[in-house]
């Protein structure tokens, strides 16, 4: 177990499932004893505008909040999300960044251009896991479960945290109706990234 | 052990503590504490959203006249609006406990304004605790309301962005009955501020200060934590925390109780300290008073004055204190290269029909806090100018009487309407303006997460209850034309702007359709675009619609996205957005 604090900052956009991912990581924590922090924003930057949620855990945490170079992982719902918090992520750190890309009005309007993002991805993140999270979760049948997708391909890279702390954790956050799926997404993530 | 947010803490801290009414309006940050505090059974807690914070206090105030312990919740800015009865509450005092909890936005991630509500409680003299995580949320509205029973003074607790919406452990109690006699006593000598009696109450509010001083040097709440000797540093709330992370070596005096001020624990502090150094968000409250006390210290502008700190906000201050290199690393992708992404109205947002309506005619428009302040951004850039809550009316009214040559339309929401924009409809009748105003009605208060208000026909306690109606409203302001549209039809929509600005004589147009978030429906299976009539012209574009894609030179529409709100196919000339699949030519997702 970690004295030191790890620090995991997920991105994307409001409405992409980022509270529920940060919720379950959170409550994994806590089972695993550790002391836990996470920050999240809300209000206006839920329209449609990027979202940034941190969770910190270790022996004894202070800052809820994450500072750049201060995360051990990312979780990156949207590309050029991902790539905007980029500078966040220590250089040892992983990331599991979905490639589903929601265009931003600035683009779906013609004003700016969208990136081609995965060579930036893996310029700028040397252990990415770059993977279609959104079609594994169309796959089982809901496309919101693309998050949970992502969190088990994270889950698989880090090992702060057993595999049956996350599924007791995800038991505890996902209402009973959409529970099966969730943890179905959960596996299907973490088996696509697995380190061993 | 709990994980709670700030909110969840103090709606558990006034649940324990024997709550019994609770009043608020909703505004981020402080929106979810009566949420969370309407959930709790055994005993249920009376909580109720009231139109506005000022009739929120003042109700708190009637219900601790009763005995009752009391809670009051709103945002920065709400106090501005509670601050009338605020100032007299401190006079006249309360009875059953109450704390007012009032949530800051330093950073200002969803707020018009940087306030800092310390100076509110100076203002007031009234008992000010600043809780740096979940666990002293909880614990300080306890504490807040044995200290308000005590000195018979409202108490503020401020919160901010990142107490209210960070999660932490808590270790949660029992709920603990209040002893407070149940009763109101008649006794105007204690509780009509007439000058008569207002005098000595003011003069009995200055003694209670002087004790209240020396009731936060001594209160738990205030503590030294000595460490290094050569660095004392002085702070409260949140700070703490990244005061913790940035000078772990370091000795610090953290204040939970900063108002009345702990003169005697801030001298003591700084004799056993070389240096002292004040870490404080927003205004520079502590450093001031610590100056005044003649105890010298560093502060401003060292610790920047203006927007939040945070952690590498302090390693900078670090650097030029000692010399510790901050090492803060920078983007290593150009991030201005990136598209923005900016809050938008949702796909399917009934506003947008009214706003693109709106840019058909050469007008100035006054608008209002609500998601509906997005239509300032382009595309539809359709807002000129916005002030406060209810602003959005009266300005319109100024603007006209000062002589503006264009027709002014003050655009406000419903929840906003009823909070404080009626007396601006009130004032633009009787003094004879010629405005027009337009409520955007979604029958929710959305921008905060879809609470209930007085025209919704429903309560916070989840009852049915009479429904406010906006056009009664404006016809007992003694408007004479009240149109009703539904923003999804546009032309129709046009078409009765039009008129009512033509009209010589004030107006209300109510802009009415449900917010489709609220009910997490789509209004019907998405469209698409029929490629072989699609001209490219992209004059639906113009609606900033996120569901609506331009690619290449093509137009597509995101079926993920799409809530089937038909608004694109009003505004399309060539009939080319049509309902459901898509036909030839687009290649289906």
């Amino acid at each position: 177990m970690s004295e030191q604090t790890i620090s995991v900052l997920m991105c994307g956009v409001g409405g992409q499932g980022i509270l529920l991912a940060s919720e379950i990581t959170a409550r994994a924590a806590l089972l695993s004893g550790y002391d836990v922090k996470t920050n999240e924003v809300h209000g206006m930057a839920q329209r449609g505008g990027s979202v940034v949620a941190c969770i910190r855990f270790g022996g004894k945490v202070y800052s809820p909040v994450i500072e750049p170079g201060g995360a051990d992982a990312l979780l990156g719902l949207e590309p050029v999300e991902a790539i905007r918090c980029h500078h966040y992520l220590k250089p040892t750190g992983v990331a599991a960044v979905s490639t589903q890309r929601i265009l931003p009005v600035t683009v779906s309007s013609g004003n700016a251009t969208y990136p081609e993002p995965e060579p930036i991805l893996q310029e700028l993140f040397p252990h990415l896991s770059y993977l279609d999270a959104l079609g594994i979760a169309q796959g089982l049948g809901n496309p919101r479960t693309a998050n949970l997708v992502l969190l088990g391909a994270l889950a698989g890279m880090g090992g702060h945290i057993s595999r049956k702390t996350w599924e007791a954790a995800i038991r505890q956050c996902v209402p009973e109706k959409h529970l099966e799926v969730n943890q179905a997404a959960f596996r299907k993530g973490m088996a696509a990234c697995s380190r061993t | 052990m709990l994980l709670l947010s700030g909110n969840e803490a103090i709606a558990r801290g006034a649940w324990e503590g024997d709550v019994r009414a609770a009043f608020g309006y909703p505004g981020t940050p402080s929106t979810e504490i009566l949420e969370n505090l309407v959930k709790y059974t055994d005993p249920r807690v009376y909580c109720e959203w009231s139109p506005n914070e000022k009739v929120a206090l003042e109700a708190a105030a009637g219900a601790c006249l009763e005995g009752v312990r009391t809670l009051v919740t709103m945002k920065c800015v709400g106090l501005n609006v509670a601050a009338d009865p605020l100032m007299t509450l401190a006079y006249i005092g309360v009875e059953g406990g109450m704390v007012i909890v009032v949530a800051d936005d330093p950073g200002m991630h969803s707020s018009q304004t940087e306030q800092d509500t310390r100076q509110y409680a100076r203002l007031a003299h009234v008992p000010l605790l600043e809780p740096s995580d979940s666990q002293e949320a909880k614990d300080f509205v306890q504490y807040g309301l044995e200290l308000s029973e005590r000195f018979r003074l409202p108490v503020i607790l401020k919160s901010t962005t990142r107490l209210s919406h960070s999660r932490s452990k808590v270790e949660e109690g029992a709920h603990v009955a209040s002893s407070f006699p149940k009763e109101f006593v008649r006794d105007p000598s204690r509780h009509c501020p007439l000058p008569l009696w207002g005098r000595p109450m003011r003069q009995k509010l200055q003694e209670k200060l002087q004790i209240l001083s020396s009731v936060s040097t001594a209160s738990p709440v205030n503590r030294m934590e000595m460490g290094d000797p050569d660095l004392g540093i002085l702070c409260s709330g949140v700070c703490y925390q990244y005061v913790k992370e940035v000078f772990p070596e370091a000795s610090v005096l953290k204040l939970g109780f900063p108002y009345p001020f702990p003169d005697d624990l801030i001298r003591s502090f700084a004799g056993k300290v070389k240096r002292l150094l004040v870490v404080e968000e927003q205004e520079d409250f502590l450093e001031e008073h610590v100056k005044s006390l003649g105890i010298s210290c560093v502060g401003r502008p060292l610790v920047p004055p203006v927007g939040e700190l945070s952690t590498e906000a302090l390693r900078r201050v670090r650097e030029q204190l000692d010399g510790t290199p901050a090492e803060i690393p920078q983007p290593r992708h150009p991030l201005e290269q990136l598209p923005a992404r900016p809050p938008v109205f949702c796909a399917g947002c009934p506003h947008r029909g009214l706003f693109y309506a709106l840019t058909k005619f050469d007008v100035l428009v006054t608008g209002d806090i609500g998601c509906y302040s997005l239509a300032v951004f382009p595309p539809l850039s359709r807002t000129d100018v916005i002030l406060c809550m209810g602003g959005g009316i009266s300005m319109a009214h100024g603007l006209e009487k000062a002589g503006e040559p264009r027709k002014v339309v003050g655009v406000v929401g419903d929840s906003t309407f009823f909070h404080s924009g009626i007396t601006g409809l009130l004032d633009m009748v009787y003094n004879k303006g010629n405005s027009l105003v337009v409520v955007v009605d979604n029958r929710t208060t959305a921008m905060t997460g879809h609470q209930d208000h007085p025209g919704t026909g429903r309560t916070l306690m989840g009852e049915e209850t009479r429904e406010a109606s906006i056009a009664e409203f404006g016809k007992a302001c003694g408007v004479r034309r009240i149109r009703v549209v539904n923003p999804y039809h546009i032309q129709e929509t046009v078409k009765v702007l039009r008129e009512e600005l033509e009209a010589p004589e004030p107006s209300l147009v109510i802009s009415q359709a449900p917010c489709p978030l609220r009910s997490r429906k789509p209004l019907a299976p998405p469209f698409s675009v029929d490629s072989r009539k699609c001209k490219r012209c992209q004059s639906c574009l113009k609606l900033g619609c996120p569901a609506l894609e331009k690619s290449g030179e093509a137009i597509r529409i995101n079926p993920l996205l799409c809530l089937g709100c038909a608004s694109c196919q009003e505004v399309c000339a060539f009939g080319a957005i049509v309902p459901g699949e898509p036909k030839n030519g687009e290649a289906p997702q």
